[in-house]
């Protein structure tokens, strides 16, 4: 097991490299940019977390307090943009550029140089997005979903909008083909597509669903630039054209993006438990086919979001019995979870409680999911806080807890030094209790009828609305925890053993030194 | 080997490359497609004259007040129903007239897009003939009368006594062709 070979002397590579920042800005390194990715998706949170808590702020009491409403709807608006396009996704792939090619016995990504690329271009479009507070007009305020004619009527900040999401989304692409070659082409000898572990597994589907949606995100934003600014009518009812085709065209790209924000979490969470269940992954194969049915399914259930926007009966039957058929590839995978903890030698570290965290709330979230599917119930619960709380159940305890799972999981391998635990324990607690506050009274706000998107409320919602703004300040205080966590392991952490984890079985963990040298795997280990 | 590898990297790079061009080509194919899926399935046809239907049975025993609406939204234009509301029989033919005004001096291209309400309205409407089907070109102070023709079918549900149809007509860019080419 203790295969460590020679690779210790990796470091004397680096001497030759550029030293202070332009190490960073001319780097082809895959953990070089892992790193970046993370921090910046981790600059980004903080952002789109200061957004959430100017809403929570204004939302603790009725009426207007803190901001106006079209400052307001900025917030809203420029919060969910943030969190998809800045940080979540991001992170993920910046655990990827870090993981791929350790847990695949790669040296590097396959397109060192375009991953480079691909990295550099989201300062600039989380410059254009942020930016966009501050011109004439102030940002995008018409929903982060930019359904016109809100989006073709509004001002300069739409069409910084527009220009970021171009440019996220050619760095998406970059990043999820140099993912898919990676995967494809650089195995290591012996390494199967079929003994490939579960997160790049996950992530190899994952940029399937990336290639396959994101040219569809930069052609109707496309068609929303020319309607503004070229005299077309897309969108343009007046002109011949149907604002209701905007959201078919945005969701066919919308519903497959939220499996793309969650599958690497599945991904995470299978080496997570395993390793701390000292079990191997129970139902290996039926998680691949659960994932890829998944990715399958999630192309044909946009519509599901607009229920409201009219549609025949047979078009609601359709979009309702294939989002709840969703529910099975996805219980397939929570059962195989739960049948790897079985009679497992469990032991609960900060990695494993979040992942069980996870579990738990994801299938809250995954619940509150298959009720929204219901046509009656959806009509009724549309642009409610229901499904706010719905949505933040699977993104924020889905695939942010999952992403704290990881963090914590291979700080070690990225650093050689060992986190707080005593301190990991507490960021994960006081995480799971402020989002349950923070969220979980949001599905009572959404059944009452509290709609989405509105700064001021009727009075019968201010005591759940106080509660879920006190749940909301502490859950982002929680989250500076966490970045102190981080950093003080990064500069001062005790040194972390060459195996941390004694039930980890990946590549990264039996093959390569703690830390993982700067150039890994330049002789590809033999896969057995 | 290494040359192999990157090779075949390359191929991929390309293979990948081709597939999100013809997936960015995709979504404006979506537009054609999405227009000619509504037209198939008869989904959102406001735009297009219905065919006379054979025999449609006038229900005597009920009345139903049609409400006319007209709106122009950004254009000097003054456009009004000649009668403000009707009161028919379901299943009796109907005949409107609107009138347009331009009281600009200039030429003006729109188009008028209908809106019903109850929002089902269109279900059981019957339109034959309306200057919504074609843009309005009008010159400068040019007044015209334009005719609406339409059944209202007697599946209409029971408690629906009062039903609106509503136009709106929007300008038109410079060039466009025909406003409307489903």
């Amino acid at each position: 097991m203790a295969a460590v070979h020679g690779d210790a002397h990796g470091h004397e590579h680096d001497d030759h490299h550029p030293s202070g920042i332009m190490r960073w800005i001319t780097t082809t390194n895959h953990k070089d940019i892992g790193t970046m990715y993370l921090w910046f998706s981790f600059a980004m949170f903080m952002v789109g977390g200061t957004l959430a808590m100017g809403i929570r702020a204004e939302l603790y009491q009725p009426g207007i307090q803190i901001l106006e409403p079209e400052l307001f709807n900025q917030f809203t608006t420029l919060h969910g943009l943030i969190m998809v396009f800045g940080a979540i996704m991001p992170a993920f792939v910046g655990f990827a550029n870090w993981q791929v090619p350790m847990m695949i016995g790669a040296p590097d990504m396959a397109f060192a140089r375009m991953n480079n690329w691909s990295f550099w271009l989201l300062p600039v479009a989380a410059t254009l997005l942020v930016g966009s507070f501050f011109v004439p007009g102030g940002a995008a305020a018409g929903g982060w979903t930019f359904y016109p004619p809100l989006s073709t009527q509004g001002g300069l900040g739409v069409d910084l909008m527009i220009f970021s999401v171009h440019i996220l989304g050619a760095s998406s692409i970059m990043g999820s083909i140099n993912i898919i070659t990676t995967i494809l082409n650089m195995r290591a000898p012996g390494m199967t597509l079929m003994k490939m572990p579960m997160f790049v597994w996950t992530w190899l589907i994952t940029a399937y669903l990336l290639v396959l949606v994101m040219p569809v995100l930069a052609g109707v934003v496309t068609m929303l630039l020319t309607d503004r600014h070229f005299g077309t009518s897309f969108f343009n009812a007046a002109g011949g054209g149907d604002p209701v085709m905007f959201q078919h065209i945005f969701w066919f790209f919308g519903h497959p993006e939220v499996y793309i924000m969650i599958l690497p979490s599945f991904g995470i969470v299978s080496e997570v438990i395993p390793t701390f269940s000292r079990k191997p992954l129970f139902g290996y194969s039926s998680m691949v086919y659960a994932t890829a049915s998944i990715a399958i399914l999630s192309c044909v259930v946009w519509a599901h979001h607009m229920f409201t926007a009219g549609m025949p009966t047979v078009g609601q039957l359709f979009f309702m019995y294939a989002t709840m058929l969703i529910a099975v590839p996805t219980a397939v995978k929570v059962f195989n979870w739960t049948a790897t903890m079985w009679r497992g030698s469990m032991s609960f570290e900060t990695p494993m409680l979040f992942s069980i965290g996870f579990i738990f709330l994801f299938v809250i979230g995954g619940f509150s999911g298959v009720i929204c599917a219901i046509v009656p119930i959806d009509i009724q619960v549309q642009d409610t806080y229901y499904v706010i709380a719905h949505f933040h159940y699977v993104l924020v305890s889905g695939s942010l807890f999952a992403l704290f799972a990881g963090a914590y999981y291979w700080i070690p391998k990225w650093t050689g030094r060992m986190y707080n635990e005593t301190l990991g324990k507490w960021h994960f607690w006081l995480s799971m209790f402020f989002f349950n506050l923070t969220f979980f009274v949001q599905h009572f706000l959404g059944l009452a009828g509290m709609p989405r998107r509105i700064p001021d409320y009727n009075l019968q919602f201010a005591d759940f609305n106080m509660i879920s703004s006190l749940g909301a300040f502490g859950f982002g205080l929680t989250q500076l925890l966490f970045l102190y966590i981080m950093i003080s392991c990064i500069r001062s952490g005790d040194k972390a053993p060459q195996k941390p984890w004694d039930g980890a079985t990946t590549l990264e963990w039996t093959h390569l030194p703690t830390p993982a040298p700067y150039h890994s795997f330049e002789k590809p280990p033999i896969v057995k | 080997m290494v040359g192999n590898k990157t090779f075949a990297n390359v191929m991929m790079l390309k293979k990948l490359l081709v597939f999100t061009l013809i997936m960015f080509a995709f979504g404006f194919a979506l537009v054609p497609f999405y227009e000619k899926f509504c037209e198939v399935t008869g989904i959102n046809n406001l735009l297009q004259p219905d065919v006379q239907a054979k025999e449609i049975r006038v229900d005597e025993n009920r009345w139903i007040t049609v409400e006319f609406d007209a709106n122009s939204r950004g254009l000097p234009w003054q456009f009004k129903p000649l009668q403000n509301n009707a009161r028919i029989h379901p299943g009796e033919p109907v005949n409107v007239i609107y009138e347009i005004t331009n009281n600009s001096d200039r030429e003006i291209n729109a188009q008028a897009i209908p809106s019903y309400s109850p929002r089902f309205l269109d279900k059981y409407l019957k339109k034959f003939e309306c200057f919504c089907f074609t843009k309005q070109v009008l010159k400068p102070n040019e007044t015209r009368q334009m005719p609406v023709q339409f059944v209202i079918e007697p599946g209409l549900p029971e408690d629906i006594h009062t039903v609106t149809i509503s136009y709106t007509f929007f300008e038109l860019p410079d060039g466009t062709a025909a406003a409307v080419k489903r």
